[in-house]
């Protein structure tokens, strides 16, 4: 503990580079060796700040230090409007920006007591899927990249590209979309998305096998996996670990299908769940996950192909803006516009959560009204905040190179801890 | 320096409408236990802590119990024990200086029961100063959140193993999530007499 | 020209030949923040191929980087870190700052966010966007390129 202590207060003078800092216990004989990672090292997945005291290669004790990327989101939102408010929920967890929009509106609409239509929860559900696909191409990519393998990379940044691409399609953005928004979508998919988004499912099995030709059997990535940073079901439900992470220990709980939310009590899927809890079973889950998110695309796109034409915000004017074309005929419609995006509407005092299970694990947010025209208090749960925790637990006793495979398994991101 | 609404490109109109329901201390009427039933409540009755609710409300559909820092413990524990509230969704605080309650923090637990799907929370009224017993024992994945919530609002935690600030540099002065504390940042330029543009 | 040895010599102002050498061979620092660093990891990568442009070899230590491309938002718990990583890399040395956030704070006009990380250290080139595509980033560093032509080398040593 000592040794810790003392390295904190050195390293808050001097926190970039590497410190190294030696000790001598003269009771047990041992010698420790207190080195500082991160802020800014590759393998942290962000400014992500380990202490870690090591007996020649072996952690002794692992102190993560967050915060590096606070950004006082949450204080920003009670500061805006419901309706601007929006476009912060994807600057927070940067990696799953659609699963933020679809939690808060979710919260919201609970505290407005509106009900979208159909076609909107389909394609909510479709985005959401894409945006998982899109993280874990992008967890897969760099955990790999930590791990050694650097072509695997290039490989997913391809398949990831094409899912921004498909959102630039919709949006004009390619990441921070705020597509989805209280009361139902920003607007219907523009022509030829849906033929894009074809493409890339059909591609998109062959590309899992050849993932799973780089890696699945690969001896080194298995001993590099295989039986590092275990976590039991009682150690990950004890961090309050959520998502894939908690799923790999044996816990089988999935929001999709315990709480369903956007109708996914509809689709057929399985959950994955690993057995041993380790590493190598984090990233079979998380492939799982990906040809299941698969399926779900390929149902969901079935029926939001069925119903073309139908509205995808609600006819709530007081919530979601009207369409771009009455604005040119109707006065009343033009006042609505305006006042939406001025003042914007007042739920009644209440307070809300709005909760889906995002790449990362369960995100929630918890919207408190004061009938203002502002959240009065907006909290958001980040997973990565809980997984992170784990990891002194993960890492005690293990070697100083498994570090970066542990961190790259809970698939941390930091926007998502340090909000 | 020109305070946040100005600086967020609030336009007049908004400010009044701002003012008039922020300004308006809202009052909120405790809720009672009469006529609920929910299998939490059960478990609180057989171990006779009924009293200690101080409120309850339904959070769209979430049951939420308000108890006093003397109980929570004991409150926690029954949750995790006897009624297999087994993860800890999430735990956070709120600061209620806008409203008209006695206590002025609350910290809220959000515990969530894997086997039934169900989700309750947990929250602790807490005057200005007044100390909460920590919960890290009962869910130790509180260990961070409760350190966030004393670096935010700070609320202290009696008995935490390791109370120092997560989010914010160490010699930060101040708690940002607390109501009182300004937004901060920087004055947006041409936006230096736009209060005394709306009295005129 | 000095056609007449047999030992072929080409004669060239020195400040030609080293800003050719700099411009061509930018080093960055891997210093990803948040969400920009993600569209900077883009730019890498086998589709947009920063490769192309001599400026893929993302250094992980500052000692071996000559460009800082600061992606993303910079809080102030940050700004200690980011100024030692820049004293750490040796001159000469460039920063891009990549976003909104990195150039004046962006939507996060608050207490945590430094507003604009300009008033760290000396920033070159400004990008726009939230974050800004890889392709702006690469039309970044070519500015940027086109700005070390321009320079008198012996100004940065
Ligand atoms: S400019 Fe936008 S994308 Fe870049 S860090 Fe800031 S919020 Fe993120």
């Amino acid at each position: 503990m000592q040794n810790s202590d003392l390295m904190s207060e050195r390293s808050t003078t001097f926190p970039a580079g590497i410190e190294v800092e030696r000790q001598h216990d003269p009771d047990t004989g041992a010698d420790t060796m207190t080195i500082n990672m991160g802020p800014s090292h590759p393998s942290t997945h962000g400014v992500l700040r380990l202490v870690l005291e090591l007996d020649g290669e072996n952690v002794v004790r692992c102190t993560p230090h967050i915060g590096y990327l606070h950004t006082g989101i949450e204080k920003t939102m009670e500061n805006l409007s419901y309706y601007k408010a929006l476009v912060l929920t994807d600057r927070e967890d940067y990696l799953s920006n659609l699963c933020n929009n679809l939690a808060y509106s979710l919260a919201v609409e609970q505290l407005v007591d509106v009900v979208i239509p159909e076609k909107s929860q389909v394609l909510r559900v479709l985005l959401n899927e894409l945006e998982r696909i899109a993280s874990h191409m992008l967890w897969l990519g760099t955990h790999a990249l930590d791990i050694g393998a650097m072509s695997v990379f290039f490989y997913t940044w391809q398949d990831r590209d094409l899912i921004l691409e498909i959102k630039e399609h919709m949006s004009g953005v390619r990441t921070k979309t705020s597509w989805i928004c209280p009361g139902g979508l920003r607007g219907d998919m523009p022509s030829g998305w849906y033929e894009r988004v074809e493409s890339f499912l059909n591609q998109f099995p062959k590309r899992m096998e050849m993932y799973e030709g780089l890696l699945s059997n690969n001896p080194i990535w298995l001993e590099r996996t295989r039986g590092v940073g275990v976590l039991t079901p009682q150690d990950a439900l004890d961090a309050g670990l959520t998502g894939p992470s908690l799923r790999a220990s044996g816990v089988a709980w999935d929001l999709r299908k315990s709480n369903p939310y956007s109708g996914y009590e509809q689709y057929e899927f399985d959950i994955a769940v690993g057995q041993y809890g380790d590493v190598l079973d984090r990233y079979r889950v998380r492939m799982e996950e990906l040809r299941q998110s698969y399926e779900i695309c390929r149902q969901a796109m079935k029926r939001a192909l069925a119903m073309p034409g139908a509205p995808v915000r609600t006819n709530d004017r007081k919530i979601a803006p009207p369409p771009k074309a009455e604005l040119d005929t109707s006065m009343e419609a033009l006042i609505h516009h305006f006042k939406l995006f001025t003042e914007g509407y007042h739920p009644p005092v209440g307070e809300a959560l709005g909760v889906v299970e995002g790449p990362r694990g369960e995100k929630a947010y918890y919207v408190i009204s004061d009938g203002s025209n502002r959240p009065y208090r907006v909290r958001i749960k980040g997973p990565s905040f809980y997984n992170l925790q784990a990891l002194p637990k993960m890492c005690e006793g293990r070697l100083v190179a498994d570090v970066v495979a542990m961190i790259g398994s809970i698939d941390i991101v930091l926007g998502d801890i340090d909000r | 320096m020109v305070d946040a609404d100005v600086r967020l490109g609030l336009s007049g109109s908004d400010l009044a409408i701002r003012n008039k329901t922020f300004h308006s201390a809202l009052t909120m009427t405790p809720g009672t236990l009469d006529g609920i039933s929910h299998r939490f409540l059960s478990v609180v009755n057989e171990h006779g802590l009924q009293e200690s609710v101080v409120d309850f409300q339904n959070c769209n559909g979430i049951p939420s119990f308000t108890v006093t820092p003397d109980v929570i413990e004991a409150f926690l524990r029954i949750a995790k024990e006897n009624s297999s509230y087994d993860l800890l969704s999430d735990c956070f605080g709120v600061d209620r200086l806008a409203f008209s309650t006695a206590h002025r923090f609350e910290v809220v637990y959000s515990l969530y029961s894997i086997q039934h799907s169900d989700r309750i929370i947990v929250r602790v009224a807490l005057a200005l100063d007044q100390p909460c017993p920590t919960a890290a024992g009962i869910y130790p994945a509180t260990v961070w959140p409760e350190r966030e919530i004393y670096d935010m609002f700070g609320v202290e935690f009696t008995g935490h193993p390791d109370l120092r600030r997560i989010l914010m540099p160490d010699d930060w002065v101040g708690h940002p999530l607390r109501k009182d504390f300004p937004l901060g940042g920087e004055e947006v330029e041409f936006s230096h007499n736009v209060r005394e543009q709306e009295s005129k | 020209m000095g056609l007449e040895t047999d030992q072929p010599f080409l004669t060239v102002s020195m400040n030609k030949v080293v800003n050719w050498a700099r411009k061509n061979s930018l080093w960055p620092a891997t210093f990803g923040l948040a969400c920009c660093a993600i569209e900077m990891m883009a730019s890498t990568d086998s589709r947009y191929d920063l490769a192309r442009f001599g400026s893929e070899a993302f250094r992980a230590s500052p000692r071996q980087a000559d460009l800082m491309i600061v992606s993303g938002r910079v809080c102030k718990k940050m700004a200690p870190v980011l100024r030692q990583v820049y004293d750490q890399m040796p001159d000469p040395k460039w920063v891009i700052a990549m976003g909104d956030c990195a150039s004046n704070g962006g939507v996060f006009n608050n207490y945590a966010v430094v507003q604009g990380v300009d008033q760290i250290v000396p920033v070159d080139i400004y990008v726009p966007g939230c974050p800004p595509s890889p392709d702006a980033l690469i039309h970044a560093i070519m500015q940027l390129q086109e700005k070390i032509d321009q320079e008198r080398f012996s100004q940065r040593y």
